[in-house]
């Protein structure tokens, strides 16, 4: 690489600009990710932040400056009455209860399907490796919000499933599934079950065969091998595809809105209402920024769990 | 040598200069299912202006992008109550009346009673007119609640006594609270305009009521859904109602929809054509509005959105179907039942939304 530097004019002058300016080429590598989580993370974060503490107004766009200048006189305002909302009425309390415990057995469920089927592939020949993998990632090339309302055709009264049982005559009356919890569910494990099945692959995949014949040479019957060797070396996949569901699934909006029942108190259609129905700006922001907060701890206590498992 | 290259030149900008028209264009955000088939082609062949079309199927979602600024629309149709408000926060822009010659088609009386939320019709012309009532599968009704069914009472929805009858058929609202709520106080026999928060509460304790026989509240799904059987009870708009109805002859499968103006009073609304200030081609928006005006143009719509218009002038040309129906164009007795759509302050709109979340969600 170094040799490369050296011998392009170009190159070589750069580096050493970079270097007359005290930058190294790992500042650099370092430098565009975190350029990336600037720009694409914390600006929109603070621009949401900035609105979660104005007062909403009929104007456009639908809130009052925090910054009012009059003359001389500069006057900032920060409303924090916002967030006192979220605490007066149980709703926001019970969405974000309801969200978080909808997303985590959602990822539960994944995380059972998703299993079998990552050490299914981890344990198949090359060749069908990479034909199971691609199965796995095909469904990515269709939209995702086509595939959801796939489902609805799925799942309606008169839809595929329902007139199917009906024909073979199982059941007499068609079985409501669409807008209900379960098919909630069903969409979000459908949609997100690629996200677990892929680092447990990668994970599994890496499994040294010799731990498990290791374990067979000394008595070790499959299941107690899968429960003693297999699933801990796991750990830090499992934990990695929970969390690749369990986030992303709290803040779910469209799964629910196309597949979900009116009782589906979900934060994300919270805070469509409060940014639609309401046009509410602030308090919407407010919404999103205590989700935000509520987020980081579960995260948090994941993320030490990975650290714990990948130390020992 | 320059010569020619010169002639080259003019020879390409004379074949640029129709094509410079054609680079015009006019975005319209119109809602879903709202204008006939061949309306936008006419327009093109007719001025040279291309048409993009998006739809909407709520006033709220018209309005957060028109509340964010820059939407990039010259001409959108909020509903009057909705245009009130939008109005207020500096939304629009007035129309140059001067440049809407077919403003004469229009019918007084009802330009009269949009001007209700719109001073001297400033900011806004009349799109499409009707009510909010209730759709229903007359077959399915009939068989669930005997043949004297109260479809034309509130009651057929807000009772819960009739609408358990009909909840395994499927019962639908419109997923806006601004709608629901004016109705549910008519069939409480309060006023539909009340502001007062215990009447409110009282409306949210009906919706709540009902709330298990209730399907799902969406503002635009029923139509479908009411055209091949999904469900049977619908609270919806007049015009997509008998869209629904038409949809369901045209299937053939012996699915009859009604639409029923409640006795108890509707709400009346006006979705009104206005040009956002911000709006990259003005000219081309009152271009567009002018030409919805035009008798004809009016009618299509009409005749294939069966919706009812305000232009006096289009009515010889409107299906003898539809201009006969008293449940589009009202006579005076349902009329004098109608009541305007209602524009709440900020905190009133907050206690109806959280009330409304409460009633739908049960939580």
């Amino acid at each position: 690489m170094s040799a490369v530097i050296e011998r392009v004019a170009p190159l070589r002058w750069t580096a050493a600009l970079l270097a007359a300016l005290g930058l190294r080429g790992r500042t650099l590598v370092i430098a565009v990710p975190m350029l990336w989580l600037l720009i694409f993370f914390l600006v929109p974060f603070l621009v949401v932040a900035k609105l979660s503490v104005s007062e909403p107004a009929i104007a456009m766009p639908p809130y009052l400056p925090l910054v009012e200048r009059d003359g001389a006189r500069m006057t900032i305002s920060l409303s924090f009455e916002n967030f006192g909302y979220l605490f007066d009425d149980p709703l926001y309390i019970k969405a974000y209860f309801f969200s978080i415990r909808l997303a985590f057995f959602s990822a539960v469920l994944t995380l059972l399907i998703g299993y079998p089927i990552a050490y299914y592939i981890a344990r198949s020949s090359e060749a069908r490796r990479s034909v199971l993998l691609m199965l796995v990632i095909l469904p990515f090339w269709t939209s995702f919000l086509l595939r959801v309302y796939a489902w609805q055709g799925f799942l309606r009264s008169n839809g595929v499933i329902n007139n199917f049982l009906l024909w073979t005559g199982i059941i007499d009356q068609p079985l409501v599934m669409l807008q209900t919890n379960f098919a909630v569910y069903l969409g979000i494990v459908y949609t997100y079950l690629p996200f677990m099945i892929l680092p447990l692959y990668a994970n599994l995949v890496k499994l040294d065969e010799a731990l498990l014949e290791a374990s067979a040479d000394l008595g070790g019957r499959p299941l107690p091998t899968f429960f003693h060797v297999t699933l801990p070396l796991s750990m830090p996949g499992i934990i990695a595809g929970f969390m690749l569901v369990f986030v992303p699934a709290i803040g779910e909006f469209v799964i629910p809105e196309l597949l979900g029942g009116p009782d589906t108190l979900m934060i994300g259609r919270v805070l469509w209402n409060e940014f639609f129905s309401n046009r509410d700006w602030p308090t919407a922001s407010a919404v999103a920024i205590a989700m935000l907060i509520a987020l980081v701890i579960p995260i948090m206590i994941l993320r030490t769990a990975q650290q714990r498992v990948e130390e020992e | 040598m320059i010569r020619s290259l010169s002639l080259a030149g003019l020879l390409a900008a004379a074949a640029a200069l129709p094509a410079l028209a054609q680079d015009k264009v006019v975005h319209i955000y119109n809602w879903s299912d709202y204008i006939a088939e061949d309306t936008i082609r006419k327009f093109e062949a007719e001025t040279g202006i291309k048409v993009v079309y998006d739809v909407y199927d709520s006033n709220e979602t018209l309005e957060a992008k028109l509340l964010a600024g820059h939407s990039g629309y010259d001409v959108v149709v909020p509903t009057s109550n909705f245009l009130q408000r939008q109005i207020a926060a500096g939304v629009y822009q007035p129309l140059d009346k001067s440049k809407l010659p077919n403003l004469e088609n229009m019918d007084p009386e009802l330009m009269k009673a949009a001007a209700a939320y719109d001073p001297d019709n400033t900011y806004g012309v009349i799109y499409m007119w009707g009510t909010n009532g209730i759709g229903y599968n007359v077959a399915k009704v009939a068989e669930r609640l005997g043949e004297d069914a109260p479809t034309d009472s509130w009651s057929l929805i807000f009772d819960p006594k009739y609408a358990e009858k009909l909840a395994d058929c499927g019962i639908t609202l419109l997923d806006s609270a601004s709608e629901v709520f004016p109705s549910a106080l008519t069939y409480l026999g309060l006023d539909p305009l009340s502001k007062k928060p215990e009447d409110l509460e009282k409306a949210a304790g009906v919706i709540e009521a009902i709330r298990p026989y209730i399907r799902y509240y969406h503002s635009s799904q029923y139509i479908s859904d009411l055209a091949n059987g999904e469900v049977c009870v619908s609270l919806g708009y007049s015009g997509d109602v008998f869209q629904a109805a038409a949809r369901a002859e045209e299937a053939g499968k012996g699915v009859e929809i009604a639409y029923s103006v409640p006795e108890e009073g509707a709400q009346q609304w006006f979705d009104m054509m206005a040009i956002p200030v911000d709006a990259p081609n003005p000219e081309a928006a009152l271009a567009w509005i002018n030409f919805i005006m035009k008798p004809e143009i009016t009618a299509d719509i009409t005749n294939y959105v069966w919706y009812a218009n305000a232009n006096t002038a289009s009515l010889p040309l409107v299906d003898p179907e539809i201009r006969d129906d008293p449940a589009i164009f009202p006579g005076p007795d349902v009329l004098a039942k109608l009541y305007p759509a209602q524009v709440y302050d900020a905190r009133t709109d907050r206690l109806i939304t959280k009330l409304w979340t409460r009633a739908k969600t049960g939580q």
